[in-house]
This record gives structure tokens, C-alpha cells and sequence, in this order.
């Protein structure tokens, strides 16, 4: 015995959603910008600095869904029935940003179509996962391992309030890369954008933050349990150097730095509302060792990802260094 | 009660509409990726530059189906928990590390190379650019091999155990993975995607054949596609065959439903029905035309063997015998007519007519949609063939579904339905117009061999030319 594999697994499962989110975050943030982009130069660009590495990026919300199937079945089963709606929209919202990325350079007439269908998609899929995410912090009831819950308790002002932090802070992270992959007057445009979507991202994860402990009390106990206190203590003053971190950076025109920091952000984000479930998976009816599946499951695809996940990691970022630099408008990949 | 009946059926429209839409995307481009892979390595190999433009040309219509492939499959994998959560609780523990699996070894492996491969060859060079391409194929490869071990266990699950809240619980993986119907549904379908990538090149290669747009590139696409054609329809004839009697084996109540069987024939001399109209209510097949004996011949290799029937199956473990009666007949009928058309180029290729026989190029066009058609019937057949179970004798679709209310899976059904007729249609309008569209060849004529020569205007010495081409190829 020895090694918690459930635990083992609960980690693996968040490094993957982190994953998705940090990387996804920053394509999605792309569409959700293209309404301050009207020209179609500029779109051209801003798609083509994400065309290669996109499929890669969303490919880990797959991981994410199909992994929770395999290890964490119980979850996995009642809280996509509970998040049915905004998890549908996604979906959809997914699928009209997807094929945007291929659609759009095969016509001209529909040309504005698609650029709406990307625009429009991507700020539904990421105000969607905001949305689950807010609905999930809320909590999931669950009676005879099932959902037992309406089908809008998910619409609350909370998780409203999260689908639009979401959405801004996927729209800072797009900013920045747009940043560090573009040149002249549309680098120049993404860091007048990135500038108030850094505050707007502080304002999110305040509220957020504050929020939080009205919705559950317990949230309040866990961040201030030990030694989860000695998180809640630095993350204020770590966001603080991020958001110093990526503004500084837009100002000394260091290109990478506010990308990185902005990354930051959400790991720390990330990081807070994965200490404050623990160790539920579906708060609050669900701990980690109640959903998680048969040990012979979970060993099972334990050896696969050991192996296999340093392997994606390597040829993932061998992608990223094959289109690294900025992107040259004339350098049309279509 | 008529409440729940509504959203179990409206739940199973929405996963066979999604899922009908999926399969036809990786259908194509998992034999698509390994033709791609075969250009690509052709054109190193010999330089030519036919192979090159042929490998652009296609390049850009798999870029076009993959995205429609990567978008409906992410459906795919949140539909089990939004509308068959207590079948994701019970049977997650056996198929989800299976799909874990596909992820991790086939999706990241497309997703991490299809952008080296799609622009990427200025940047890492021919070498890596070739590699780049062959683990796109490679990793189509593999993800159909997970799926349909995960597909294959629904049918005839073994290897398992079930515990005390009624999950399946693995005990021996291997058992899992290697069930009785996998190794025959892998070589079906895999044979089936390139089948059908074949009959889709073909059908181009044909269209501009008859138009003689860019002939070289017309008559090579042609030909390797009727030679795979030729050589992979009786395959998948025989590896069909074999899956049968598997299912005779594992699932008889399926073949009962695919031949028509209401009732069994104790002393032999079962008849092959053709064409009829089964009743299920009644237990007949109205207007039946049949072969007498053949049927046991063909499932018992004995015209005396005894064959049953579903008046051996309780009426209520019966699959819908119409729907999989007619899907399989639909199935048949393309494969033979795949057959046909694979002796037909072969007999064409033999006399060396093979790019210029108009009503041969004319049948590969009409069969150009014909794999797809194939595909979704056979896919029919073998999942309503299971019906009423999610896992095959064990678990009942009736009890799989999520505790949904009908106008939530109406409302998404109705959702999906719009989306995907708009946004696939557009895409499937972006594939054909792409297939249209293969530029005039002036330019490679001069590189290849022999004096530049416009086609299109005078049919009659293009066609001409076009014999002479192919025999030097």
C-alpha cells in the first residue's frame, strides 16, 4: 500500500486543469479580444500566433474530463449532470471557436461570420468554465451518488461573478501574449489593453477572495487551518508581486515578463481554490477517497501517466520552441 | 414514468446524433493522416513533385476535418457525465482509464505535431517535418485502438468484478482491453477509415480526371486510391465476415436482428432473408424475399446446422430488429459495391484504361461518399444491435441515464442539432470546394518530364496524354 493514489490522482487531475487553464486561457483570451481588433490583418496575426499550439492546449481539458471519469468517476458524474447547462454552452462555444481557426481563412464572404464565431465562442466557453467554477465552490448536493440538485442552481450572483473574472482574466493573459508574440501598433494596443485588465483581474480575485467565505464558512476554516494559514498569508502579498510584476514589465517593454506574471496570477489562484476543497473534490458531499475509483483503476493509469505525461510535457514545449519569437505579419502560416 | 422514458430517449438521440457527426471526422482522417504520411514520405524518396503538391493539397482538407474531428469528440467526452452519469459511476473504473490512455498516448500526439506538420516544415526542415507526420498517423492509430477497446468491453465485457454500490470494478486489464470482439472490431473500423479515405481521394482524383483539370495529380491520386480499394475491400469483406461470426458467438441476439431470425430453425436449413419488412410486434418479416439454407450455411458453415432465433430471447432484451436489419443490409450493399468497384479499376488498371474509363471514373465519383455511408451503417448496426444494454448483460441503457429532466436534453439536443448542421455544414462546404479546387499544373509539368500542355480546353489529347502518364508512373 503506502502511496495514497487517490491523493496521488487528485493532484494529477488539478495539474491538468491548471494546465488547461493557463494554456487554453491565453487562446480563449485571444477571441474574447478580437471585438477591440477590427482589422483583419491584425486578426490574421493575433490567430496565427495561436494556430499551432491551440488543438495541444485544449487537448488537456479532454485530459481533465476524461481523466475524472476514469479516477474520480462519482465526481465526474455528478458534477457534469449538475453543471449540465453552462457546461453545454461551453461545448458549443467550443466548437464555433475550434473549426474558426481553420473556417476563417477558407472564405471571404463568411470571413466575419467565423470572427464572430471565435469571438463569441471563446467568451462563451471561458465564461461558461467561470460560471462552473463558481457553481462548484458553491457546492454540489449529492444523495445516493447521484446529483441531487434543480437544473439552474448553478445561476447565482456568485457564479456570475466568477464567468465575468474569468473571462477578464483569460483576456489579460490573451494581452500579454499578444505582447510577446506581436510587434509595432497591435503589441503596442495589447498593453494599453493588458494595463486595466490587470486591474480588473485584482479587482476579480479580491472580490473573489472576499466572497468566498460568505458562500461557505468553512472556506474561512480551511485558509486559516494550518498549513494552509501560511498560504493564505503570502498569496495576498504574492499577487501583489505579480500584478507589480506584469505592469513593470509592460512599461520596460520586457516582453515575456508580464506573460509570465499574469500566469502567475491564476497559479495562485489556482493554487488557493484548490487548498480551500481539500479534501472534498465535489464540495461539499464529496471527498477525494469517496469518488475516487476501484485502487486497480486509479494504479492502472497511474503508470500510464507517469511514463507518458513528462513525454507530452517534452514534445509540448519541443511545439512551443518550434514557433517561438514573434510572429512576422507577413509570415502568413495559411 | 412517461417522463423518464422521454428523457432516456431524447438522451440516446442526442448521443447518437453527436456521436454519427464524430465518427464520419476521424473515419476520414485516420486513413487520410497515414495517406498523407505515405505522400510525404514519397516525396522524399523520390523528389517528386507531384507527391509534394499532392501532399499540400491534402494537407490543407485533414487541417479543415481534423478541427470538426477535435471539436464534436470533445462532446464526446463530457456527454458520458452530463447524460449517462450512473454509467460513468459504475463503468468509469473499466473504460475511463482506457480513454485516459487515448488521451494521453493518441490525442496529446496529434494535438503536440499537427502544428509542426501544418506549418512548421520551413522551420524544423524535411527530416522532422516527416516525423512530425507520421506521429499524427501514428497517434489516429492509436487513439482508434483505445476507443474500440473501450467500445469493444460495452459489447462483451469480461475481466471485471462488481462491488458493493454496483460499480464494475477491474481485476485484470488485459482481460479488459483484449476482449473477445476487439481484435475483429479494430481491423473492421481501421480497414473501414481507409476504405472510406480511399473512395473520398478517389472520387477527387476521378472528379478532375473526368474535367481533366491537372492531370498528373488527378491520375496519381486516382490510382493509389483504386489500388487501395482493390486490395483493402475484400479484406474488409473477410475481416467483416469474422467479426459476424464473433457476434454470433458473444452477442446472437444482434445476428438474430441483422438476418431477420423472429424464429429459430432447430433442424437447420435457416433461410438468408434479402429483403423483407420485419414486424417485430408480430414476429415477422413481411414480403420476404430469402435464399432457403443459405443463412446457416453462411453462420454454421452446415446447411443442417440449427440456428436460433429471438423467440430464444426474452421480448424485452430484443434489440429494434428493424433498425439493425436495414443499417446492416445498407452496410452490405456498400461493401459489395466497394468490391465491385475495386475489380472494376483493377480489370481497367490491367488493360491500361484505368484513369480513362469516363463511366469507371464516373461509379468512383458516385462512390465517393459511399465509405462514410458504410460506416455509419455498420456503426448502427452494432451499437442498437446491443440494445437495451450500455454494457452488454449487465447494465441497461434505461439504467445509465443521468437523473436529467427531458426538457434539459430536449433543449441541448435542439442546441447541438443547429450547431452542428451550421457549423459542419460549412466545413463539409469548405472540404468539397477545397477538393474542387486543384490548381492548373503548368508548373509542374516542367519539372516533372515532358513538354508543358494545357488541359481542360481539348479533352480528347488530355485524355490521351493522361494514359501515357500513368503507364510511366
Amino acid at each position: 500500500m503506502g502511496i495514497d493514489l487517490a491523493f496521488v490522482w487528485a493532484f494529477l487531475i488539478a495539474f491538468a486543469v491548471l494546465a488547461y487553464v493557463v494554456m487554453d486561457g491565453f487562446d480563449l483570451g485571444i477571441g474574447i479580444l478580437f471585438p477591440f481588433f477590427r482589422d483583419k490583418r491584425d486578426r490574421d496575426t493575433m490567430m496565427n500566433s495561436v494556430a499551432p499550439v491551440w488543438d495541444g492546449n485544449e487537448t488537456w481539458l479532454v485530459l481533465g474530463g476524461g481523466g475524472l471519469m476514469a479516477v474520480f468517476p462519482l465526481a465526474y458524474a455528478t458534477v457534469l449532470t449538475a453543471l449540465y447547462v453552462p457546461l453545454i454552452a461551453m461545448l458549443l462555444g467550443l466548437i464555433f471557436r475550434g473549426v474558426a481557426f481553420e473556417f476563417r481563412w477558407r472564405t471571404t464572404r463568411w470571413l466575419s461570420v467565423w470572427d464572430w464565431g471565435f469571438s463569441v465562442g471563446s467568451t462563451v466557453a471561458a465564461f461558461s468554465q467561470g460560471i462552473a467554477l463558481g457553481a462548484l465552490i458553491e457546492g454540489i448536493p449529492v444523495v445516493d451518488r447521484a446529483y441531487a440538485g434543480g437544473w439552474w442552481n448553478w445561476l447565482t450572483p456568485f457564479s456570475i461573478a466568477t464567468g465575468i473574472s474569468l473571462v477578464i482574466g483569460y483576456a489579460l493573459l490573451g494581452a500579454t501574449w499578444l505582447v510577446l508574440k506581436t510587434t509595432g501598433d497591435l503589441a503596442a494596443r495589447a498593453r494599453d489593453i493588458a494595463r486595466p485588465a490587470t486591474y480588473l483581474t485584482l479587482l476579480g480575485m479580491g472580490v473573489f477572495s472576499l466572497w468566498t467565505p460568505l458562500i461557505g464558512p468553512h472556506y474561512l476554516g480551511r485558509w486559516l487551518s494550518f498549513p494552509a494559514v501560511i498560504f493564505s498569508v503570502l498569496v495576498p502579498l504574492l499577487v501583489l508581486a505579480c500584478v507589480t510584476a506584469v505592469l513593470s514589465g509592460l512599461n520596460r517593454q520586457k516582453d515575456l515578463q508580464p506573460f509570465l506574471a499574469s500566469l502567475g496570477l491564476f497559479v495562485l489562484g489556482f493554487v488557493g481554490i484548490g487548498i480551500s476543497f481539500y479534501p472534498f473534490i465535489v464540495p461539499p458531499s464529496l471527498t477525494i477517497h469517496e469518488a475516487a475509483a476501484p485502487r486497480a483503476s486509479l494504479a492502472f493509469l497511474l503508470v500510464g501517466a507517469a511514463v507518458l505525461i513528462p513525454i507530452i510535457l517534452a514534445y509540448t514545449a519541443y511545439a512551443y520552441w518550434v514557433f517561438r519569437g514573434k510572429i512576422r505579419p507577413e509570415e502568413g502560416y495559411h | 414514468m412517461l417522463e423518464n422514458l422521454d428523457a432516456l430517449l431524447l438522451a440516446r438521440a442526442q448521443f447518437a446524433f453527436t456521436i454519427a457527426f464524430h465518427i464520419v471526422f476521424p473515419a476520414f482522417t485516420i486513413g487520410l493522416a497515414s495517406y498523407l504520411f505515405v505522400l510525404n514520405a514519397l516525396w522524399l524518396i523520390t523528389k517528386r513533385q507531384v507527391y509534394e503538391q499532392l501532399f499540400d493539397f491534402w494537407k490543407t482538407i485533414f487541417a479543415v476535418a481534423f478541427a470538426m474531428g477535435v471539436v464534436s469528440g470533445i462532446v464526446m467526452s463530457y456527454q458520458f457525465g452530463t447524460n449517462w452519469s450512473v454509467f460513468s459511476d459504475k463503468a468509469g473504473p473499466v473504460i475511463g482509464p482506457l480513454m485516459g490512455y487515448e488521451v494521453l498516448t493518441a490525442f496529446f500526439l496529434e494535438a503536440g505535431f499537427l502544428g509542426v506538420m501544418l506549418f512548421g516544415l520551413k522551420r524544423v526542415g524535411h527530416g522532422l517535418h516527416l516525423f512530425a507526420t507520421g506521429m499524427v498517423a501514428i497517434g489516429t492509430l492509436l487513439s482508434a485502438t483505445w476507443i474500440l477497446a473501450a467500445n469493444s468491453w460495452m459489447h462483451t465485457p469480461q475481466g471485471f468484478e462488481v462491488n458493493e454500490v454496483g460499480q464494475f470494478v477491474p481485476l485484470d486489464w488485459w482481460a479488459i482491453i483484449f476482449t473477445p470482439s476487439f481484435p475483429y472490431r479494430l481491423v473492421h473500423m481501421v480497414l473501414a477509415a481507409y476504405l472510406t479515405t480511399a473512395l473520398v481521394v478517389g472520387a477527387c482524383g476521378a472528379w478532375h480526371l473526368l474535367r481533366a483539370h491537372a492531370p498528373r495529380r488527378s491520375a496519381t491520386m486516382f490510382t493509389m486510391a483504386m489500388g487501395m480499394v482493390a486490395v483493402v475491400a475484400p479484406l474488409q469483406i473477410l475481416a467483416g465476415d469474422f467479426h459476424g461470426l464473433n457476434t454470433l458467438e458473444h452477442q446472437p441476439a444482434k445476428v438474430m436482428a441483422m438476418e431477420g431470425h423472429f424464429e429459430s430453425h432447430p433442424e437447420g436449413r435457416a433461410p438468408l432473408i434479402l429483403f423483407g419488412l420485419p414486424d417485430q410486434e408480430n414476429k415477422r418479416v413481411d414480403y420476404e424475399i430469402s435464399i432457403p439454407g443459405l443463412s446457416s450455411l453462411i453462420l454454421r458453415h452446415g446447411w443442417n446446422e440449427p440456428l436460433d432465433g429471438l423467440d430464444t430471447i426474452p421480448d424485452e432484451l430484443e434489440p429494434p430488429v428493424a433498425v439493425v436489419f436495414w443499417s446492416f443490409r445498407v452496410m452490405v450493399a456498400m461493401g459489395m459495391a466497394m468490391l465491385l468497384l475495386g475489380l472494376w479499376s483493377a480489370i481497367a488498371w490491367w488493360r491500361g484504361r484505368l484513369t480513362t474509363d469516363r463511366r469507371l471514373l464516373r461509379a468512383a465519383v458516385a462512390m465517393g461518399p459511399a465509405g462514410f455511408l458504410a460506416v455509419l451503417a455498420g456503426w448502427v448496426t452494432t451499437e442498437v444491435g446491443r440494445q437495451p444494454y450500455t454494457v452488454y448483460g449487465h447494465l441497461l441503457t434505461a439504467d445509465s441515464m443521468s437523473p436529467v429532466a427531458a426538457p434539459a436534453v430536449a433543449t441541448s439536443l435542439v442546441a447541438f442539432v443547429v450547431v452542428y448542421f451550421f457549423v459542419f455544414g460549412a466545413g463539409v462546404f469548405y472540404i468539397f470546394r477545397l477538393m474542387g479546387r486543384l490548381p492548373e499544373e503548368a508548373e509542374e509539368e516542367v519539372l516533372d518530364k515532358g513538354p508543358v500542355r494545357t488541359a481542360g480546353i481539348t479533352p480528347g489529347p488530355a485524355q490521351g496524354t493522361q494514359q501515357g502518364e500513368t503507364h510511366g508512373h
